[in-house]
């Protein structure tokens, strides 16, 4: 038994649901109660999907645990059928089904839909998320990729594009740079999956001479799998950062017979002068604190160190299928490898640090706002501010530029901070102020009780200023605003609760 | 997956009502662990620890979204293979994580063990395990048991399960006990100290809330007290002081300004307050409401609007849309009909007005999308596919986190419905 406040990951079935729901043409049946459902609105509101995930749900309830739920669940799989006429299915159960022992493998088996269908065993009480993503997936492209088979002829080598999945960090744009940077190599793209990919697209996976491996904790498990079965071999650089979009670049020319240089070439990375300009100088040294999953976290520090010259002071990951591969980078600088998902001992390990930035989840971005530091998000779980509405990829060139952007900007301009400790008892320039442009941490002071509305002193009563309190500070200001005008209107010199209201009433809108 | 199939008989007063047609398949609602987002603010010194999944956390966590300020005060203890395998004892494992628990945050008064779907299927004793530890923990904390597991509870029913739970434990009032009211059902405290001081002034006292913002508070109940329902989801919560000899005063739910005045009415009237008195002191507070409401008349005036089951408070939202606002209702979605706390809501419901008790997502939003309503209400999971289909939506669980109840928030709660309206009216992209 563990004890949890916030976890990194979800449960496995939401892994699959990130496959399902990044694909075409592909719908899961999932057997498990209502509250599961929950996890469509982490489609919909946190990516803002403007379609529901394909999934159906058996939800069954405690009356039919004594009855039928097999049989609940093989309804629930035909219908299905009937409505979205997918090109194939996954079938599996969520925890709880999991313990009824109700196989909707073999249920789904048994109904002989006229369309693959693939079980998924996803143990609930073992495993996690990005687990049950690259199981799920493994298991689709097993089943579909199809035996070994000639490649068809091509002018140039071709390659598949393994791992990017919905609600993964930055997947959309990454996918776009790294597709821009192989065709600049002259290398097809043959099929990129999950994303948008179709199950008929799986069966042509076979046709690529070599995978590109993009996020390993949800690809590696296939990428391996069409190593042995289908012969090819994937990269193993993350093109996260300039260096290793660099090394990369490499790589790939290496597995095409190409030549890198018109890649290398298109490099319109301004992180290189950036960094360089004197500007930067005041990012020397800066102690950063990195967590995330294993890929993101070992790039971010690389770059962090190389290409920002910043000082890794922390390095963990709530990824322990990878730990070994962090254990390894964080030996690198110097440091011990924090493996944990619990957000606890995150948290204790920033406030022990004390950091001059932290690069992490939308985890980490509540703990050093709790905590008071600059932060950036380099990695999923992630929420809907990390779905930008703009072009804004992690990986390649173009990657390294939003990455100089977002990891500087939250930090105090070089000037700035010298004024800081020059003048620290300054109204304004003191310890706790923050960068000047991030705007203001504490809000102005509204002018109150004696209002400034009208040459009449307003004042307000105990209770009124109370019930005041009450109402979200966000919208206090205009509330009190609001009141003294309405009061002030009227020739009122007390404002009461029932003003409070009254004015609350006639400025509804 | 069955058919369309509408009841026959309907209870108490209803009978000229619209049918009530029962629909089962899909249902796309939250589980009762769900209410731990606001009762565990509402409650200040309390705790809610789930003893479920990694799929309950999750929930929770997704249910509350960005309300991660602070440490919370809910957590889940996560089964593991070694639970379910019986390698590790669970009895001495959940005591193991409520001792760290209660030592880290000392300032607890009251922990409730939540179960979940995995904790009931594989039969984990929960009130057991809470008197066990209570005997432990007394009398610096208190710890009870509930259910808010989604084979069981839908949503809001996880609220109605924690507050039955406390009723046990309520003080019995004294033998000669003058009457007192007790309003049942979680409201933010807004609202609760806006009720409080009408009760004041009309002469309605005592008055106490269940909750009760501290641990410690716990209102009295026996037969001299009577309940009023806050919140339409509340039947075991009902039924249990009933069972403490409390009556139960009958009324409409309070939203809307029709909604509180039935609502507070029915409650002066059983504590003797004279009509003309009851007029004198809410007369004010209803005009106010009025006029906040005409301002967002013309907006909602004439508009259809569909409701997806949610919370169980669709029935009183219907009959405040329709009989306040001028809307026309196409469908009312309920996850469950209470008959008897409801029936005073279904007399005042248009006649024409269907309600769908239980869901089958897929046809629901086929009658939807075929119905083209100007405004549709449904959860989280729905409103952008909606949306992105054409249809104006309200997402339902903003209902739940906002205050909505009484006279000084009809104008809100009309407002939370006219703005995704006035929305697309701005909008010109
Ligand atoms: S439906 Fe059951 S398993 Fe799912 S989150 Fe709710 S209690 Fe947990």
């Amino acid at each position: 038994m563990q004890l949890t406040l916030w976890t990194y990951e979800g449960p496995p079935h939401v892994g699959a649901m990130r496959v399902a729901a990044a694909m075409r043409g592909l719908h899961y049946v999932l057997h498990a109660p209502q509250g599961d459902t929950y996890a469509d609105l982490l489609f919909t509101m946190i990516e803002r999907r403007d379609t529901r995930p394909p999934v159906t749900y058996t939800t069954f309830q405690a009356r039919d645990l004594g009855a039928d739920t097999a049989e609940l669940f093989k309804s629930a799989a035909r219908e299905a059928y009937e409505r979205f006429s997918p090109q194939a299915m996954i079938v599996g159960a969520s925890c709880t089904a999991e313990l009824l022992q109700d196989d909707p493998g073999g249920l789904a088996k048994a109904l002989d839909l006229p369309c693959p269908v693939i079980p998924l065993e996803l143990p609930a009480y073992q495993k996690k998320e990005n687990w049950g993503a690259s199981e799920t997936f493994y298991r689709l492209v097993r089943s579909l990729a199809g035996a070994r088979r000639d490649r068809p002829l091509r002018d140039c080598k071709s390659c598949n594009i393994l791992g990017p999945t919905a609600l993964g960090f930055r997947c959309r744009d990454d996918v776009r740079e790294i597709a821009k940077l192989l065709a600049a190599l002259g290398v097809d793209v043959n099929v990129i999956a999950p994303l948008g990919a179709s199950p008929k697209d799986l069966t042509r996976l076979g046709d690529a001479d070599f995978n590109v491996l993009l996020y390993p904790e949800i690809g590696l498990a296939a990428a391996q799998w069409l190593e042995r079965a289908h012969g090819q071999p994937f990269t193993r650089s993350i093109p996260i950062g300039v260096g290793a979009t660099r090394d990369f670049i490499a790589e790939v020319a290496r597995m095409a017979e190409v030549d890198p240089a018109s890649a290398l070439e298109t490099n319109d990375s301004r992180l290189p002068w950036y960094s360089r300009s004197v500007d930067s100088t005041y990012l020397t040294g800066k102690r950063v604190f990195i967590f995330g999953d294993a890929t993101h976290a070992i790039a971010a520090a690389r770059i962090a160190q190389d290409e920002l010259g910043f000082e890794v002071v922390g390095l963990g990951t709530y990824a322990r299928e990878f730990a070994r591969d962090v254990r390894e980078a964080a030996a690198r600088y110097g440091v011990e490898a924090l493996v944990t998902d619990d957000y606890l001992d995150v948290e204790a390990k920033v406030a022990e640090l004390q950091p001059e930035l932290v690069l992490g989840t939308q985890m980490e971005r509540h703990i050093a706002k709790r905590l008071g530091l600059p932060c950036a998000v380099i990695s999923a779980p992630v929420h809907v501010q990390d779905f930008p509405a703009r072009y804004s990829p992690h990986m390649g060139f173009e990657g390294a530029n939003v990455i100089f952007d977002s990891w500087v900007h939250p930090l105090m301009m070089g000037l700035e901070e010298h004024l800081l400790t020059m003048f620290r008892d300054d109204a304004e320039f003191h310890d706790a102020a923050a960068p000047s442009h991030l705007g203001e941490k504490q809000p102005h002071r509204q002018p109150s009780a004696a209002a400034v509305v009208s040459d009449i002193i307003l004042a307000w009563a105990d209770d009124a200023e109370k019930e005041l309190k009450k109402i979200p500070f966000f919208v206090r200001g205009k509330a009190r605003r609001n009141t003294e005008k309405f009061a002030a209107e009227r020739g009122l010199s007390t404002i009461t609760v029932e003003t409070l209201y009254d004015a609350k009433a006639h400025f509804a809108r | 997956m069955n058919a369309l199939a509408p009841l026959s008989g309907l209870a108490n007063g209803a009978c000229d009502a619209a049918p009530v047609i029962q629909e089962r398949g899909q249902r796309e609602v939250f589980c009762g662990l769900t209410g731990i987002v606001w009762l565990h603010r509402k409650i200040q010194d309390a705790f809610f620890l789930v003893v479920g999944s990694r799929t309950c956390a999750h929930l929770i966590q997704s249910a509350a979204g960005v309300m991660i300020f602070a440490e919370p005060r809910f957590a889940t203890a996560i089964l593991e293979d070694r639970d379910l395998a019986g390698v590790a004892d669970i009895d001495d494992e959940l005591d193991a994580v409520v001792d760290r628990l209660l030592a880290r945050r000392p300032e607890i008064k009251l922990l409730f063990l939540v179960g979940s779907c995995p904790s009931e299927v594989i039969k984990i004793d929960l009130s057991r395990a809470a008197a066990r530890q209570s005997r432990q923990h007394a009398p610096r904390v208190r710890i009870l048991s509930y259910s808010g597991s989604g084979i069981e509870t839908t949503f809001t029913q996880g609220e109605d399960a924690c507050l039955a739970a406390l009723v046990p434990m309520l003080p019995p009032a004294p033998e000669n006990a003058s009457p007192s009211l007790l309003v049942v059902g979680a409201l933010a405290d807004i609202v609760e100290d806006q009720f409080a001081r009408l009760f004041d002034v009309l002469g309605v006292a005592p008055v106490r809330f269940l909750p009760m913002r501290r641990a410690a508070d716990l209102p009295p109940v026996g037969p001299s007290t009577s309940f009023l329902l806050a919140q339409p989801f509340l039947a075991d919560t009902a039924h249990a002081l009933q069972e403490r000899g409390a009556h139960w005063i009958e009324a409409p739910f309070p939203l809307g300004a029709e909604g509180t005045t039935l609502w507070l009415r029915a409650a002066a009237k059983a504590f003797g307050v004279s009509e003309a008195r009851f007029d004198a002191v809410t007369s004010p507070a209803r005009a106010r409401a009025e006029q906040a409401l005409a301002h967002y008349r013309d907006a909602l005036a004439g508009k259809r609007v569909f409701l997806f089951p949610d919370s169980q408070l669709e029935p009183s939202l219907a009959r405040f849309l329709a009989r306040e606002m001028a809307m026309r209702i196409v469908e009312i979605g309920t996850p469950y009909l209470h008959r008897r706390h409801m029936a005073a809501e279904l007399d005042l419901l248009p006649k024409d007005a269907p309600i769908v008790e239980g869901q089958h997502v897929e046809k629901q939003l086929d009658r939807c999308r075929a119905a083209r309503p100007d405004l549709v209400v449904c959860g989280l999971g729905l409103a952008n596919p909606l949306e992105a289909e054409g249809f104006a939506t309200k997402w339902s669980i903003e209902l739940l986190f906002s205050p909505i109840q009484g006279y000084d928030q009809a104008g809100d709660l009309a407002e939370l419905f006219a703005r995704p309206l006035n929305r697309r009216a701005r909008l010109e992209v």
